[in-house]
């Protein structure tokens, strides 16, 4: 606080000011008041309401109380706002009319005067008021008060520029009050006073900004106006304000050096364009740079002194308002524009000059806010100011550069000369910092004196640098300067440390994918490496920078001879191998197998052609392209090629590769899809919907922190695979693009090979790709040797040549010249020998490979068949004839007529399908050269004929019939029918009825044959005939070989004529004709033919001596219900066994239908008792009735199987209760020996005349 | 004048003149470390109106790089010669938006997979057409 007296000096040194308050009158009063007042008045804040529509402020007013002087009062035209009074004050404590009136009205007309002389309105008296004083002058009236006379004589208009102080020096409320009151008038009156003051000050300062563009404006004098301003913002404490000042004067500026560049300059920059002498740096340690003030205000400053000075007010002035890190943002914006702005006002700048300038203020800058914050907060904001350490890096490392510093050579003498240059331009170093040992300056001169300093001061910088920038996370930033720093190291012959920062940086690069810079680090690194002598990561780089397509040509060919050099120079010295990665060298596009099947037998040819795409920019010799094979013994020997090509979808045989994934991280592509799920919810009340959505079901799969790509340049993991199966192609030159090679190997072992590394080998230099993929495999398989043997047709026929496949898949087999078949014979086959038969020998994939004659030898118990000479893995196909010789005694016994044998069922089925052919089978042995087993073969002929036969008779006569039928479909040709007694007897005759000596006989048609059986004598019970006709194919008559004639053998018995049974129906007498519904009678008669015949000899037979009868059961049935039987409709007889013997049976029928109707069956038993005694005794009826008798029927009997069958099912039944007792049993006489000679008789029957019921049967 | 659209490997860089690539490059790989910072201090401050210009990103002495981030977290960023004074903040904004939009065009290119590199020739010209304007 300044003394009241003491004049204030004119220069200031310190913002140490407070508005200027002056006092008058009295001064030992004020002095008694001061102390209080001073402390009062900023206590309570008051509001400022500022004109322009700023922002209304709280302010505590603080002030510099003065002595009234009329110096003080500024003279017209004088604009120091610093030292301008803002209020004048008189204080005055007379209480007594007289003194007033006698000296104090004098006075302060005085010093209203001067104030209207200096037209200043900003003034207040103060009556201080004091109760001592008063009560001495009680006779004063309180009218007419000093107060009141002041107010009258000087404020007209204004009483309130006079107040009234009470008791100020005491601690009374009124005082208080008083004061309070007081305070408050003070502060509202110093207010009025900013408020006009300033905004007449701010309208001149206006007014003169806006006569800039006038010639003789100068930017300097306006930049002194503005600070004016500025300064009392900041003497008022309001920071804020004087901030404002300065940025505007600042954009001002700025906006000049860019119209300036856009060609519209004004005159007074042209001075700032002086060339640049001295970079001394910012100086930010005393709140004000007078200096620089000074030569501003003379205006001789130059750019970078107008920038200084301009940022170290705005510094100051940030730093008051607690913004340090706005400081750094700040002044890394000045640097940069200072920079730009020199460039575009084309200063001459000495070079180096800048980077000096910049290094300095930076190192500044960071200095000073250090020196205002702690550790903690600094290392919190190390984001704001780590731009200027970088910068500052920067700066350093083409200070260094230029300066010769950065070499091993260390500076010449021109490097030096520029060093010197550069340091004079500092200066001499400024009193603040002179004694602080890390000052800037200091630092930048003990770095450019010498290789060592700079290298201590550049790297300590850097790592710093690198360090802040990795503390926040800036990690791209630290690799970059990690690159800077690799660059130096490689400048300073240090390539070791280079590497792993160059390392660093190329794996961040590769893993998020950009071309360039890794492209460019490669290089640098490959520098490295061969400096580091490290051969085989520098082969590496190398290959990578071969293949590098963002490298110029050139300097890929030189990436790629250094490679082809070494793999040439350490051809000699074997051992060492250095293993790259194909990906660099060459990319496999396409393998294509030949057989596309990539399925060999053994020892079968493979080839594998590769589409190789070179990436090298020069032809590249290989000595030898090979691929590492994994055997495995599949268990399943050999996959069908069909399903292998089917899995692999390439029928061609061909795999393409994918393309080498491009620049982007692996990571990125291969990341899995979204797996994106609807989800409805729906509130469990009303299964309303209430919320519809999409998850996502993998995200912790897509948004898993995504690891750098860290092995994609990793050659860790290529190891050479050395297994025992590799395919080589040697000697071959990769041209750029793309290259076909092609390996060929002969399958060996069976098994599954699988191809898993390729390998391109270049002397030592050795190119692998360790694992092809997709994996693509071959399979070799190995075959026994194998004979087929099949009919060409459908199926054999028996009886002519058939044509037989032979098939020798030779398999592992080879087939020399002199192996045959040995085809052990079989009586009933013969096996044709033409005289000419070819065999034609495939390959394994069905061509045709050759064709030979085939020799076959036959004896009579072995057909030897010479093969032909054929390589393993082929196929030997030829054909044969065999005939299959109907075997001679089967034939009868095997045919008999066709489905009688058969159950029911069956035989219904096969009359609709026709009968099928008897077969015979043939079974061959075939001896084969390869296996000391013989393999047997199985031919199934069938016969094409089925035959039967019947025996006809006319009464006594007999004929015997033969059906063929034709089975097969093929039609034939018959001849020669015969048909023999086998017994030869002389007595029998066959007279054939056949006409035709020849006939066709179609398929599955049947020809009939018909004998007429004659005979002299008595004709044996029975006939033993064979039939045979010789058949040939219709198509071909003419045969090679005699065919054997198809034979058929049967057996005919009893086929003598025994009985003859007649009936016969007469209409009631009187009638003419039957009537339905009236008996007829039906008279049956039953004659034998013969005497005593051999076939009678059997138990039906009864009597002694010469006369013999033979107990006959006759049973009249009409199975179609046309006729109703009545009385006994069956009885036994007994027959002499005499010829002529006749036995009549009457019995009545009752025709049921109209019309001509056939007559009943009649049938005829033999009746064999089982004991004669009881049989005679037995009633014929009683059977029927009582159904104590069982019918023992012989199954071939077909007469009436229908009607026996209808009670059999009742009979049966009880035969088995009645086992074991004595039964008479019946047996059908063989058809030939009795003839129905009414059969096929119809009777008219007529409706009878009374029905009135018409029946009609519709059948 | 150079430009890249990116996650955080380069989907399309554009740059003019093209001598300097190199260098560009390197300058928009280290300022994705700037672009990564902001876009988590926007994170952290909850506002609901998203800004997506994120504001010139760091000076250099000779260029001023601009980012900008889309929902979607593409970003974009923009290097700018300092001494082309004639861009502001407003130009390099509504700068950015269009290239927002003509992205977004490339994205709704059905035969386009997300990620790969823009071969879009709608894009290059758009791209091409900004920066004549501009240089």
């Amino acid at each position: 606080m300044d003394a009241p007296e003491e004049p204030l000096p004119p220069v200031i040194y310190t913002m140490e000011n407070k508005p200027i308050v002056t006092c008058a009158g009295d001064p030992n009063l004020f002095t008694s008041v001061y102390p209080t007042l001073s402390q009062q008045l900023p206590r309570e804040p008051m509001e400022w309401r500022r004109s322009y529509g700023r922002a209304p402020k709280m302010i505590h007013l603080e002030s510099n109380f003065v002595q009234f002087k009329e110096e003080l009062l500024p003279k017209e035209g004088n604009r120091a706002l610093l030292t301008f009074p803002f209020l004048h004050i008189y204080w005055t404590e007379c209480c007594d009319t007289e003194v007033y009136k006698a000296t104090v009205k004098d006075d302060l007309t005085k010093w209203q005067n001067v104030l209207k002389a200096h037209s200043s309105v900003d003034w207040l008296i103060v009556v201080v008021e004091n109760d001592a004083k008063k009560k001495n002058k009680t006779n004063i009236l309180p009218r007419t008060s000093i107060v009141d006379k002041i107010r009258n004589d000087f404020c007209n208009k204004q009483s309130d520029r006079c107040v009234v102080l009470s008791d100020p020096l005491k601690d009374s409320s009124r005082a208080q009050e008083s004061w309070s009151a007081f305070l408050t008038k003070l502060r509202t009156l110093l207010l009025m006073s900013f408020t006009k003051n300033l905004g007449k000050f701010e309208d001149d300062m206006r007014t003169l900004r806006e006569k800039r563009t006038e010639p003789g404006w100068s930017f300097c004098d306006y930049f002194m106006v503005q600070e004016e301003l500025a300064f009392v913002f900041e003497m008022l404490q309001q920071f804020e304000d004087a901030l404002v000042q300065y940025d505007e004067l600042d954009a001002l500026f700025s906006q000049y050096v860019v119209n300036f560049g856009a060609g519209d300059g004004a005159n007074w920059l042209t001075f700032f364009c002086q060339p640049v002498k001295s970079w001394n740096g910012l100086i930010l340690r005393k709140p004000i740079d007078m200096e620089k003030r000074e030569l501003i205000q003379r205006q001789e400053a130059t750019l970078l002194d107008l920038r200084s000075y301009l940022f170290s007010r705005q510094c100051t002035l940030l730093l008051f308002l607690q913004r340090p890190w706005e400081v750094a943002q700040r002044a890394l914006e000045l640097l940069h524009s200072c920079v730009q702005e020199l460039k575009l006002l084309e200063v001459s700048v000495p070079p180096g000059a800048l980077d000096c300038w910049v290094f300095l203020s930076c190192l500044e800058v960071l200095q000073r806010i250090e020196g205002c914050c702690d550790r903690a907060q600094i290392d919190s904001n190390i984001a704001h100011t780590v731009g200027l350490w970088s910068y500052a890096t920067e700066k350093l490392k083409s200070l260094g550069y230029l300066c010769g510093l950065v070499s091993e050579q260390g500076p010449d003498s021109e490097d030096l000369n520029r060093t010197v240059d550069l340091l004079a331009g500092l200066g001499a170093e400024r009193p603040e910092t002179a004694n602080t040992a890390q000052s800037p300056y200091k630092k930048l001169k003990e770095a450019l004196s010498s290789v060592e300093a700079f290298e201590k001061h550049y790297l300590d910088l850097s790592c710093a640098t690198i360090e802040m920038y990795t503390s926040i996370g800036r990690t791209r930033s630290a690799k970059f300067l990690g690159k800077d720093l690799a660059a130096f190291y490689m400048r300073k012959g240090c390539p070791q440390k280079a590497e792993a920062y160059l390392q660093g940086a190329l794996k961040s690069y590769l893993a998020e994918g950009w071309a360039l810079p890794v492209t460019h680090t490669r290089k640098q690194l490959a520098g490295c490496q061969k400096h580091l002598g490290q051969i085989e990561n520098y082969l590496q780089t190398s290959s990578l920078l071969a293949s590098d397509q963002h490298l110029p040509e050139d300097e890929r060919e030189y990436f790629c001879r250094e490679i082809l050099s070494f793999a040439s120079q350490q051809a000699d010295s074997p051992g060492h191998r250095v293993v790259l990665p194909m990906h660099s060298l060459a990319h496999l596009r396409a393998l294509r197998f030949s057989p596309a099947s990539a399925v060999v037998h053994v020892g079968g040819a493979l080839a594998v052609e590769m589409t190789v795409c070179s990436r090298m920019p020069v032809p590249v010799p290989l000595e030898q392209l090979a691929v590492s094979v994994h055997f495995s013994i599949e268990k399943g020997s050999c996959r069908k090629p069909a399903e292998w090509l089917t899995k692999h979808g390439a029928a061609s045989g061909t795999v393409s590769f994918p393309p080498e994934p491009s620049a982007l991280p692996a990571s990125q592509s291969s990341l899995p899809a979204l797996e994106l799920h609807e989800v409805l919810e729906r509130s469990p009340s009303d299964h309303s919907l209430s919320s519809a959505g999409i998850i996502c079901k993998n995200v912790h799969m897509l948004l898993r922190r995504q690891e750098g790509a860290a092995a994609l340049e990793v050659a860790a993991g290529l190891a050479l695979e050395d297994g025992a199966h590799v395919l080589r192609c040697s000697g071959v030159t990769l041209q750029p693009g793309a290259n076909t090679v092609t390996f060929r190997t002969q399958a060996k072992e069976p098994g599954t090979y699988t191809l898993r590394q390729l390998r391109a080998s270049l002397g030592p230099v050795c190119f692998v790709l360790p694992h092809i993929y997709p994996p693509v495999q071959y399979d070799v398989y190995s075959q026994e040797p194998q004979l087929h043997v099949e009919p060409l047709a459908d199926s054999l026929l028996a009886g002519i040549p058939q044509k037989v496949k032979f098939t020798v898949t030779t398999g592992h087999y080879t087939v020399k010249n002199g192996d045959s078949l040995q085809l052990s014979n079989v009586e009933a086959m013969l096996i044709l020998c033409p005289a000419e038969n070819r065999a034609v020998i495939y390959s394994n994939t069905r061509e045709k490979a050759s064709d030979a004659s085939l020799r076959i030898q036959s004896s009579d118990k072995v057909t030897s068949i010479s093969l032909p000479a054929a390589p393993a893995y082929h196929l030997i196909e030829f054909e044969l004839e065999v005939l299959s010789l109907p075997s001679a005694p089967a034939a009868g016994g095997e045919s008999t007529v066709p489905g009688m044998t058969e159950p029911p069922r069956k035989h219904k089925d096969t009359q609709q399908a026709g009968p099928c052919m008897a077969t015979t089978d043939h079974k061959v042995s075939i001896d084969c050269p390869w296996s000391i087993y013989s393999t047997v073969i199985a031919l199934t002929f069938r016969v094409p004929f089925g035959t039967s036969h019947a025996l006809l008779s006319a009464g006594t006569r007999k004929y015997v019939q033969v059906r063929v039928q034709n089975l097969s479909e093929l039609d034939f040709q018959l001849a020669d029918a015969r048909l023999a007694d086998t017994a030869d007897g002389p007595d029998l005759r066959l007279v054939p009825l056949n006409t035709e000596p020849r006939q066709r006989i179609h398929s599955k048609q049947a020809v009939f044959f018909v004998w007429e059986l004659k005979w002299t004598r008595e004709p044996p019970p029975s006939l033993h005939c064979r039939f045979s006709v010789r058949f040939c194919p219709a198509s071909e008559e003419q045969l090679s070989v005699s065919l054997k004639p198809y034979t058929y053998e049967f057996q005919v018995e009893n086929f003598f004529t025994l009985y003859s049974v007649k009936a016969e129906v007469s209409p009631p007498a009187g009638t003419e004709h039957c009537r339905t519904g009236a008996l007829c009678s039906l008279e049956v008669c039953i004659t034998r033919l013969s005497g005593l015949l051999e076939a009678d000899q059997d138990e039906a037979l009864t009597g002694s001596d010469e006369y013999f009868s033979t107990k006959l059961m006759y049973e009249v049935v009409d199975n179609s219900s046309n006729w109703a039987v009545c009385g006994k409709s069956s009885g036994v007889i007994s027959m002499p066994a005499a010829a002529q013997a006749t036995h009549r049976v009457h019995m009545e029928v009752l025709p049921l239908f109209a019309g001509y109707l056939p007559l009943p069956d009649v049938r005829l038993f033999k009746y064999l008792p089982h004991h004669s005694a009881h049989a005679s005794q037995l009633d014929a009826d009683s059977w029927i009735e009582n159904d104590s008798l069982s019918l023992d029927k012989h199954g071939d009997d077909q007469l009436d199987s229908s009607s026996l069958r209808s009670r059999g099912s009742v009979h049966s039944t009880a035969s088995s209760e009645h086992k074991g007792l004595p039964m008479p049993r019946l047996q059908a006489l063989p058809p030939g020996q009795v003839f129905n000679s009414s059969a096929g008789t119809q009777v008219l029957v007529v409706p009878s005349r009374d029905d009135h019921v018409l029946e009609v049967s519709v059948t | 004048m150079c430009q890249v659209y990116l996650w955080n490997y380069p989907l399309y860089i554009r740059s003019v003149p093209t001598e300097n690539e190199l260098q560009f490059h390197y300058m928009l790989h280290t300022s994705l470390d700037v672009v990564d910072e902001k876009i988590s201090a926007m994170g952290k401050a909850l506002v609901d109106q998203r800004e997506l210009y994120l504001g010139l990103l760091y000076p250099t002495e000779d260029y001023k790089v601009y980012g900008y981030v889309t929902n979607s977290k593409v970003k974009f960023v923009m290097v700018v010669d300092s001494s082309n004074t004639a861009l502001r903040d407003n130009e390099i904004r509504s700068m950015f938006r269009k290239l927002h939009s003509s992205y977004t065009d490339v994205m709704c290119n059905p035969f386009y997979t997300p990620g790969d590199r823009i071969q879009s020739r709608a894009f290059d010209s758009m791209v091409t057409a900004m920066m004549i304007q501009v240089c």
